[in-house]
């Protein structure tokens, strides 16, 4: 591995910097009742680092049932109810809040030159409303669990499920409105909250993409929630606008549920697009390709994520003609996804680059994702989608696209900030090892997964027929590869809390204003307002200040 | 570039300005508070905004298709309740921005009257709300078990009066879907009056304790928002579920 | 599509023995494949280009070899070409996808129908003939074959991977697919839209045959009624022959020849009548009145099963006076011999579908 860009103060005198928003205030109640963003974000980190964990086990058990072709390893609506809590768990508590709620949420007031989010108090709220959301989703998975799919197609989960959905479709409506405050304080402290001289574009593409994600938050998780309620008023007193008996249409649910989980995969999405911005130039130590591009890409994959629902829907008798509307504006929203990686790989451009952990997450994130949304145009594509749709090849991709991407862009955020949040370093080689054996785990897990898909073998079986037995056992090897590549970063993560090299204020000797305070920050993150003449991802400007004013501790 | 600012030294304080005590400090002027809170204010309404569209949604969806259903099922529901209602929270309207408008000119008395005449007409609302929901029960017009829809089928005669035709039986069977409509658009919209209440209780509370004449009306004015909001939600409910094919 | 059909075939034949798709064995099959095969070049290229340039310029441009970056804002030449190209790439597929996908769910006008019913959780196929059959579905070879589903409670969804055609099987209305079996053998049959405790198991066969052992196959396993009998049994059993009796003065308009008639209803609306406004004019009369006629229809919502109603719907079509006529057309060769019964009205299994 090449010499790293790594700029830390002399260990031999340096210490992390007695007041910060660690140390500020002690006692169990400073941090039940904290306003303090980065606060908050711990707490969420390590909640969703928990749910994550839950659902990676149900993952586990997903594989191990799925390695013989028989359904043996446990009774079918037991498989079922797993498969189902894994996607609401995997979806609800980790993926959609992943990066925003942690990374977002530490980063977003520090970089646009603010001392907290604009409303503190609902950002408490929201991660309360997180912990009740998971809590409930806990207990109805302890007391029977839920087996509808984390879609919650109707009419089996209003009128055949005899599981707990009500609990489960409530947990979701709660944990939503997390999301929904979220999205609303993020869009409004990017309004409101600039320090001076903090333009739109000097914004860190960072807040670019949590800004376009925040819109689809704000507008899109309040059609879940009805749609929930709805289902629960359905299955509790039978009102019946689902119900073909009553004259309902089951079809209706499918267009109000896939009107928010449609944008729901690019609320997942941007935010990890935006870590990838910022490791990306940071390790090649150049702005990034076309700033402007890569802003308006965010927002338009924003804008066009909310009229393609339908595409979720093209093998269910809705017209013809209308599957040709949405099939072309999927397309269309392809197109952005692209721009952006073309956009990251010529950063790389005359670029002066090093590996570090973050980058090679950021490298994996473009290779897997690219391969995912371009799986993604097979499925957008009407006339091959009838016969990919509803099989692994679906699960194949959507895998592809949040674990391969989202999940890796978020560890690739955890690695590139953890200096910055803890005050210490991460130890790099084992964290590099990490790295390659989550890439390697995750394309035996999935890669076989199209393949069998292709085949026809369909998803949410847990029985199959023998001639896809090779392929699934491959894909259960990998993953048993790919959760050590996830364990590996809590234990040396952890350890670094107490033994990981000082980090001093700048490690990276990235740009942003988050690397010209110190590691970790004050909880007002900045003693004065900063007022801001620089560009952003300004290299130029950075190299030419003095060496201690960069790296200095405190 | 070379004479940035950017970096915040510690240990420098800035010279601490003159400002309201109730200003947060990771604002850095009231403007900026009062500005920030309104926004998001806005922001969140927008959210209810699509909330309710969903339910207007599956509305506009099942009138298309059952049109007979729902005209039989409106019919079933008193404009007369309906239209009190409605004046009920137009006045609560008016009555809340005098109060917003109280709080502003610090006016005191002003305002706690103006509380408690929104508290009272929006009580009054749901007060109304519930005798009409008690008739629904009382006829079994709610949706579920003890739904009864062989009423439509054969109306009474003041009901044929009134120009109600009697329907098949299976779009009588639909008019459950109106109702559900009904009860589902109607009780979210409850809920809404039943949390604002809520709030403008805990706002009349302070107000009678002298608060809200410091100047710090953020609350009075957002709460103001909302409720507002909560009655246009009103406004297109009524003539969708009260009003359809009235011709008298 | 500029690949010569022999190495066309050669690479099929490669594909579907290393099992990376299934085997061909209908009509559309292999047009689906060859986009598939364009997507995946696609794919290729675009990712060892993404590749490429990656691991390129992490090469060239790595710290030990370039100390210093330098700064570019962009290109909007650049921009421009990674936008036009893969948007023009993405449109060629979209159109060449949404070709495909009106060929699949447009049956050609000699199609002949079979009923599906999916319930949880099995797929019961019903031959209009009267042959039913459980989780396997026989179809003869070359013969364009169109699939009318229902689910009789929850969403599932009938897969055949190796004619690449699938559709889902919804409660409360027909859907319909097509496919034309163009090699005999035995294929998978899944459900593909989960459906409860035993969606796994909810899976079977289709079997296609040659038109000889087609036709034995039909006469072995008939009931003996025909699904148009049947529905001529449920037609006076349910009372609908009180009303619709064909008399000039009746209460109920005359059922013979509606089907694939165009009729306007009493709101003035014209509707074109198939399966689904049949099966919708059962169960939801008062929606579906035909102008002249008074609704006083009662709904069977929840007296008729969906078989019943599939009976009820093919007994209608076949009162059309020339249906007979066009299934012989259709279906020479494909038919056992049956007795015309006692009243003259064909016996005949209803093989044939006459769209208009």
């Amino acid at each position: 591995m090449s010499s790293t860009i790594l700029n830390l103060p002399d260990q031999s005198t340096a210490t992390v910097p007695k007041r910060n928003y660690l140390t500020n205030e002690n006692g169990l109640m400073s941090w039940l009742l904290t306003g303090d963003h980065k606060r908050i974000a711990i707490l969420y980190l390590i909640s969703i680092t928990f749910f994550f964990f839950i659902g990676g086990a149900l993952a586990g058990l997903i594989r191990l049932e799925l390695l013989t072709p028989q359904s043996d390893l446990m009774a079918s609506d037991t498989y079922n109810k797993i498969f189902t809590m894994h996607g609401v768990i995997m979806v609800f508590l980790f993926l959609v809040p992943s990066v925003p709620a942690t990374l977002g949420n530490f980063m977003i007031p520090i970089m646009v030159g603010a001392k907290d989010l604009a409303f503190p108090k609902i950002n408490l709220l929201s991660w309360y409303l997180y912990l009740v959301g998971g809590g409930m989703t806990l207990a109805a998975m302890i007391t029977g669990g839920v087996d509808t799919g984390w879609t919650f197609t109707t009419p089996m989960s209003t009128h055949f499920s005899n599981t707990n959905v009500v609990t489960t479709g409530l947990a979701v409506f709660v944990a939503g409105f997390s999301s929904i405050f979220t999205g609303l304080n993020f869009i409004v402290t990017i309004h409101r909250m600039r320090a001076p001289g903090m333009t739109w574009f000097k914004l860190p593409l960072f807040c670019w993409s949590h800004y376009a994600a925040s819109i689809l938050m704000v507008l899109g998780t309040p059609v879940l929630a009805i749609t929930l309620v709805l289902v629960v008023l359905e299955r509790t007193i039978g009102i019946g606008v689902f119900d073909p008996t009553k004259g309902g249409d089951p079809i209706l649910f499918q267009h109000l549920f896939w009107f928010y989980s449609h944008p729901a995969v690019y609320i997942m999405i941007l935010p990890g697009m935006g870590v990838i911005s910022e490791v990306i130039s940071t390790f090649a130590r150049k702005r990034v390709f076309g700033y402007t591009a890569v802003a308006f890409s965010s927002v338009a994959i924003a804008v066009f994520g909310f009229f393609v629902w339908a595409h979720h829907m093209f093998i269910m008798g809705v017209s013809n003609y209308a599957v040709l509307v949405f099939s072309l504006l999927t397309m269309l929203v392809a197109v952005p996804s692209a721009i952006k990686i073309f956009n990251w790989a010529f950063t790389l451009y005359k670029g002066s680059i090093t590996f570090e952990t973050p980058m090679l997450y950021a490298f994996g994130f473009m290779g897997l994702f690219t391969i995912g949304g371009l799986t993604g145009v097979f499925l957008g594509s009407a006339g091959t989608d009838i016969h990919l749709t509803e099989t692994y090849f679906i699960v194949a991709h959507f895998h592809f696209v949040m674990v391969g991407g989202m999940l890796m862009a978020f560890l690739s955020g955890v690695h590139f900030w953890w200096p910055k949040m803890t005050g210490r370093m991460y130890p790099e080689k084992i964290s590099q090892l990490a790295a390659v054996v989550t890439f390697i785990g995750f394309n035996f897990t999935f890669f076989p997964q199209f393949l069998v898909g292709m085949l026809g073998m369909p998803r949410r079986y847990a029985a199959y027929p023998q001639e896809f037995q090779v392929l699934n056992v491959f894909s259960t090897a990998g993953a048993s590869i790919l959760g050590v590549g996830y364990l590996l970063p809590i234990i040396y993560l952890l350890w670094s809390l107490k033994y990981g090299a000082i980090a001093g204020n700048n490690p990276w000797r990235a740009t942003g204003l988050e690397w010209q305070i110190q590691s970790p920050p004050l909880t007002e993150n900045f003693t004065t307002i900063p007022i801001v003449t620089q560009d952003v991802y300004d290299y130029e400007w950075l190299d030419a200040q003095k060496e201690h004013e960069v790296t200095h501790v405190g | 570039m070379s004479d940035s600012h950017a970096i915040a030294a510690a240990g420098e304080h800035e010279v601490h300005e003159e400002h309201p005590p109730y200003l947060r400090h990771h604002f850095v002027s009231m403007e900026q508070q009062t500005e920030t809170t309104s926004f998001g204010m806005w922001l969140f309404l927008l959210t209810e905004i699509m909330f309710f569209g969903g339910l207007f949604t599956a509305y506009l969806i099942y009138r298309n298709w059952y049109y007979p259903a729902f005209v039989a099922g409106s019919h079933q529901l008193d404009i007369f309740w309906g239209s009190l209602n409605t004046l009920l929270l137009i006045c609560s309207s008016f009555t809340m921005a005098m109060g917003v408008w109280s709080a502003e000119t610090k006016r005191h008395k002003g305002l706690v009257w103006s509380l408690i005449g929104t508290l009272i007409l929006g009580i009054g609302f749901l007060g109304i709300k519930t005798i009409e929901y008690t008739e629904k029960y009382e006829k079994h017009h709610i949706p579920g078990h003890n739904f009864d829809w062989k009423g439509f089928t054969n109306p009474t005669q003041e009901e044929i009066a009134k120009g109600d035709k009697p329907l098949a039986p299976d779009m009588a069977q639909k008019t459950e879907v109106y109702f559900s409509l009904y009860f589902a658009m109607t009780g979210m919209h409850a809920l809404h009056m039943i949390i604002g209440i809520a709030l403008l209780c805990g706002m009349l509370f302070k107000a009678l304790r002298g608060g809200y004449m410091d100047g710090h009306i953020a609350f009075v004015e957002n709460f103001g928002l909302y409720w507002h909001f909560v009655d246009i939600v009103w406004i297109f409910l009524f003539p969708l579920l009260y009003l359809i094919s009235r011709h008298q | 599509m500029g690949l010569s059909p022999v190495l066309w075939e050669f690479l099929v034949k490669w594909m579907v023995n290393f099992a990376i798709i299934p085997p061909e064995a209908s009509r559309i099959a292999s047009q689906v494949d060859a986009l598939l095969v364009f997507m995946t070049l696609v794919s290729l290229v675009g990712l060892v280009l993404v590749g490429l340039l990656v691991v390129g310029f992490s090469i060239l441009y790595r710290r030990e070899r370039n100390p210093v970056a330098t700064q570019i804002e962009g290109s909007t030449l650049l921009e421009a070409t990674w936008t036009i190209i893969p948007l023009g790439l993405f449109l060629v597929m979209f159109v060449w996808g949404s070709v495909l996908y009106f060929r699949i769910y447009t049956p050609p006008p000699n199609a002949m129908n079979i009923y599906v019913v999916g319930k949880q959780w099995m797929w019961k196929a019903e031959h209009p003939g009267g042959q039913h059959e459980i989780n396997s579905l026989h179809v003869p070879i070359n013969q364009p074959v169109q699939l009318t589903l229902i689910s009789q409670d929850v969403f599932h969804s009938f897969s055949i991977p190796a004619f690449r055609v699938k559709r889902e099987a919804i409660p409360g209305r027909y859907t319909t697919v097509w496919f034309e079996p163009t090699q005999i053998g035995t294929y998978h049959l899944f459900c593909t839209q989960y459906c409860g405790t035993s969606h796994s198991a909810m899976i079977g066969e289709v079997v296609v045959q040659s038109a000889e052992d087609y036709k034995k196959w039909l006469n072995s396993s008939t009931s003996g009624t025909s699904l148009a009998q049947n529905g001529e049994r449920l037609f006076s059993s349910l009372s609908c022959n009180a009303c619709h009796n064909g008399q000039p003065d009746s209460r109920g308009p005359s059922l013979a020849n509606v089907y694939g008639s165009k009729l306007t209803l009493t709101t003035g609306q014209p509707v074109l009548v198939d399966e689904a406004y049949l099966r919708q004019a059962i169960l939801n009369p008062s929606a579906h009145i035909t102008q002249g006629y008074a609704p006083i229809m009662p709904t069977y919502q929840g007296q008729i099963s969906e078989e019943g109603l599939i009976s009820l719907v093919e007994y209608i079509k076949n009162l059309n006076s020339n249906y007979r006529v066009q299934q012989t057309l259709n279906t020479t060769g494909l038919l056992p011999e049956q007795p015309v019964t006692p009243t003259g009205k064909a016996g005949s299994s209803a093989q044939g579908v006459a769209k208009p």
